[in-house]
């Protein structure tokens, strides 16, 4: 069900094998990508985009499958924040991804589909996929790097492991390693996934049928961390959800959906199954458990990022958390400017007031748009 | 007495901006919506950070161009290393500050100099207001009545003269104003309506 209006992604096929944080290299790793605006003879006013947990590389053009106006519809475009008119914006799927670029829906070398034999990624082997991406399209110094969530994860790591390549580094609703309570929602996702009897231990492709409950519970648990209590009940309270036969709702005495959030997250559930591989979404939730900048500097984040600023090469940083947001909250965004700021590096920080959650930066937020405007410059 | 370069900025901070040494590296600690950073970094060349409570404000900062964090300055110096900057500056908020005598240590402790204004409860009008109505003042500088006022350490020029002594603080220079113009040092503690101070270890 491609709309007709959308034009397939451009495809990288990298040159060089992909070398893995978890010690294998991957051969033939292909990069799906979408760019907006136009690249600067100098190749000064490139911004990348890192996309989230669920997101892709649609994120200023309609989803391929869901015809959906593209993620970041509002903060990407012509006259938005990040100005198609003024940068050139690249965002690409990630590696380990299910929208073009190699994940475990890829048919490995003897042409069936990796399934569980994907080897598990990392955040900052993400990073390198998007790091080999510059290098084909001859970027050298991004005029800066955009992410929220997993994306503002993507951005913590380029600053720390590739800090000449961006100028700017924008990390919002995000976190510079994931917290216990993070992993366990994972985990719950997870373990949903590899309930359904139709995950077939990974090995459901071409088998007719695939782990669309597991996946769908998995989506719905993760769906209420992503927003807020106070918005949660603002947008559904105890309403009740009308029939399908035009019925007024009431309670049925039973397990349907009464509740119009349970016909919500039922309908998020279902929905999400239609444009998102199961395998994709263990994988990539591994990859953010595992993240932690810290830890990979000898327990101590302002280590991620000293050498940088001490050489000359580091970036202006801008970090954004929100007040609603608990599965990032602004503590971690602190964690985080206290780092830089005991690496000595030029940052801003400022939490934001929005009712939405974790979802916030996703949303209308007047404010971010301003902030993102004026860091952007 | 000759007036600074204006920088366009309000008096106390036109001084401060004048005497900062240019390149320096600066947290403005209640830094508002960046008027003082902006004259530094455009006009002397410096790093300058600021520090602000106020989210809007914040926001205003970072579409400037200039890095600023929302923190607060009771709890969020803590943060900075030592000797993290040349200047800590701290206008009209030590009176504001939970305990002024630890921000005053907090100060001397991330920052190598440190500026710090504040406005002069002793100032002739202000014990006249007192004397004559027995309430506390409303003044120009000090305009919100008591029960809402965020300044809850209202001190003197020698209060803060004292407090400097007693932690073995140093002044390499101050400034007093009257009516928005610089005023001598005589009689300081009738005269001014607020001070200035460049301070060190």
């Amino acid at each position: 069900m491609a709309s007709a209006r959308v034009l397939p992604s451009t495809h990288l096929v990298l040159p060089e094998p992909l070398r893995l944080d978890g010690g294998q290299s991957l051969d033939g790793v292909t990069i799906a990508y979408e760019t907006y605006g136009t690249l600067a003879a100098d190749r000064g006013n490139a911004i990348l985009v890192p996309h989230a947990l669920t997101g892709d590389q649609h994120v200023a053009s309609p989803h391929p499958i869901t015809g959906k106006p593209g993620w970041w519809n509002r903060m990407v475009g012509p006259g938005r924040p990040i100005d198609t008119d003024r940068f050139f914006v690249i965002c690409s799927n990630v590696v380990g991804g299910c929208m073009g670029s190699t994940g475990p829906a890829s048919l490995a070398a003897d042409g069936q589909a990796w399934a569980m034999r994907f080897p598990v990624i990392t955040i900052r082997d993400m990073v390198r996929g998007q790091v080999a991406l510059l290098d084909a399209l001859g970027i050298g110094r991004l005029h800066a790097v955009v992410g929220g969530s997993m994306g503002g994860m993507q951005a913590l790591s380029l600053a720390a492991y590739w800090p000449e390549r961006a100028a700017r580094v924008l990390a919002i609703a995000t976190s510079a390693r994931h917290s216990a309570q993070n992993i366990a929602f994972h985990e719950v996702g997870r373990q949903a996934i590899m309930a359904d009897p139709d995950w077939q231990g990974g090995d459901y492709y071409g088998t007719g049928r695939t782990p669309d409950k597991g996946l769908s519970v998995a989506r719905m648990a993760a769906h209420i961390t992503y927003l807020s209590e106070a918005g949660l009940t603002e947008k559904f309270g105890r309403r009740l959800q009308d029939r399908p036969d035009g019925t007024k709702g009431a309670k049925s005495f039973g397990f349907d959906a009464d509740f119009q959030v349970e016909s919500y997250l039922r309908y998020q559930g279902i929905s999400f199954t239609d444009r998102f591989d199961a395998n994709s979404y263990l994988y990539i939730t591994r990859a953010m458990d595992y993240f932690d900048l810290a830890e990979e500097h000898g327990g101590r984040l302002a280590d991620a990022f000293a050498g940088a600023q001490a050489a000359g090469k580091g970036a202006r940083f801008c970090v954004i958390s929100f007040d609603t947001d608990w599965l990032y909250p602004t503590s971690e965004s602190r964690a985080v400017v206290h780092a830089l700021n005991a690496a000595a590096a030029p940052v801003s920080f400022v939490e934001l007031s929005a009712p939405f959650g974790h979802d916030s930066f996703l949303l209308d937020v007047p404010a971010l748009d301003r902030v993102v405007t004026g860091f952007l410059g | 007495m000759t007036s600074p370069a204006d920088f366009g900025l309000r008096p106390d901070l036109a001084v401060i901006a004048a005497h900062v040494e240019p390149g320096a590296r600066v947290l403005d600690i209640g830094c508002g919506e960046g008027e003082l950073m902006a004259a530094l970094e455009g006009q002397k060349g410096c790093d300058a950070r600021g520090m602000e409570i106020d989210a809007h404000a914040v926001a205003k900062c970072v579409a400037r161009g200039l890095s600023a964090i929302q923190g607060d300055a009771n709890r969020d110096l803590t943060d900075y290393p030592d000797n993290a900057f040349d200047y800590a500056i701290l206008s009209q908020t030590l009176q504001t500050a939970e305990r002024p005598d630890l921000m005053l240590e907090e100060l001397l402790r991330i920052g190598r100099r440190a500026f710090v204004s504040f406005p002069n409860f002793a100032h002739w009008r202000m014990r006249l207001h007192l004397l004559a109505h027995g309430r506390m003042p409303v003044t120009r500088h000090l305009p919100v009545s008591w029960y809402e006022t965020q300044n809850i350490h209202h001190m003197t020029v020698r209060d803060f003269g004292e407090l400097l002594a007693d932690r073995r603080v140093r002044t390499e220079r101050c400034w007093f104003f009257g009516g928005d113009r610089q005023i001598g040092a005589r009689a300081a503690n009738w005269r001014a309506e607020y001070a200035v101070y460049l301070l060190r270890r």
